[in-house]
């Protein structure tokens, strides 16, 4: 699958790493080159430096071609814009979300978007710990 | 009318004033602490609402599902959108109007449902467009679906349009020319209509043809 993944940080050189190791062919986008670099000289990916709301820079990842949208940046709302132009513009079959409020990811999931909240997952797992 | 503005910035401050001297009910909501404070000194409590915009716990508090319009100014194109899709989509608010900083974002936001968005850039660019004598395509408006603007421009003399007929001009069937100001006399033109140099045209046009009437007008 060719995978477009939107923020190079810890989450999202995460997947990037993980997915080309499953065998896909992942693209990282960041505005920040040291956070794509960081990924390493050995990244068998592709890097594209930019804002990812702009569609121009969207395109120039291939998103056209995308099979997969993962919008990760640390920005709820950066994240929920990248993802309907994803959705909507580009027709992207899969948009998955990063959202750390638990509500706008709530809300969101509503209104159609795939949305994950790391913190509402957090509550689970310590929740669940407790229980134990 | 009830109308909620998000971002109490520079935009977002001077548009409270003026809309409550008109007589609406306004209210302006503003997450920075201190600058909420300078805004209810200047505009009075009932009026501003310290919290976050993009919050839909704020949205509910504030009454948004009885909002006539909300209009999103903050800095941010992507907060902006944000609260314009929350309050259609979620509180069903009948107009939403965003700022949008990059012009590009205007077909993203109307593909989304957002009904106006302002562009500050744009406006600008048009204005120097306008105040300068250049050979230039002005961009006046975006039409809502489909990347269509209207655009107004001069005639340039020596060019392809200057002493033809419209029909001859080979413009592209997604243009139209829908005005000519020659002088004092304004006119919608048909297809006999002979072009000359200096008449102002307003046009229609897709982003797609935009550069063949700039070459048959404009000559550049």
């Amino acid at each position: 699958m060719r995978i477009v993944i939107l923020g190079c940080g810890r989450l999202g050189a995460h997947l990037a790493r993980q997915f080309t190791q499953d065998g896909h062919e992942v693209v990282v986008i960041d505005r920040e080159r040291d956070a794509l670099e960081a990924l390493g000289s050995d990244f068998p990916g592709e890097t594209v430096v930019g804002m990812g709301i702009d569609a121009e820079v969207l395109r120039r990842a291939g998103i056209e071609r995308a099979d997969v949208f993962i919008a990760v940046t640390g920005y709820d709302n950066t994240n929920i814009m990248a993802a309907e132009v994803a959705r909507e513009i580009f027709g992207v079959p899969r948009v998955i979300t990063r959202l750390n409020d638990p509500l706008r990811a709530e809300i969101f999931q509503e209104l159609g978007l795939k949305t994950v909240s790391p913190t509402a997952l957090a509550v689970e797992a310590i929740r669940k710990c407790l229980e134990d | 009318m009830y109308l909620i503005i998000v971002g109490g910035g520079k935009v977002g401050y001077y548009l409270s004033k003026s809309l409550l001297a008109e007589g609406h009910e306004v209210l302006l909501i503003e997450k920075n602490p201190r600058r909420a404070a300078f805004l209810i000194d200047e505009l009075g409590a009932d009026h501003v609402w310290l919290g976050d915009g993009c919050d839909s716990s704020t949205f509910a508090q504030v009454g948004m599902n009885r909002a006539d319009a909300v209009i999103a100014v903050t800095g941010d194109d992507e907060d902006n959108l944000v609260v314009c899709l929350l309050a259609k989509r979620k509180f069903g608010v009948p107009r939403t109007i965003a700022r949008i900083n990059n012009p590009r974002n205007a077909e993203i936001f109307a593909r989304m449902g957002i009904d106006v968005t302002v562009s500050t850039t744009e406006i600008i660019q048009a204005q120097i467009e306008r105040a300068l004598p250049l050979r230039s395509l002005v961009h006046l408006l975006a039409l809502r679906r489909g990347g269509i603007q209207l655009v107004e421009c001069k005639v340039a003399p020596g060019t392809p349009a200057d002493g033809r007929m419209l029909r001859e001009l080979g413009i592209p069937v997604d243009a139209l020319v829908v005005m000519v100001v020659r002088g004092d006399q304004t006119f919608i033109p048909s297809g006999e209509t002979i072009l000359k140099a200096e008449d102002e045209i307003l046009a229609v046009t897709t982003p797609q043809s935009e550069p063949v009437l700039r070459r048959l007008l404009l000559g550049t």
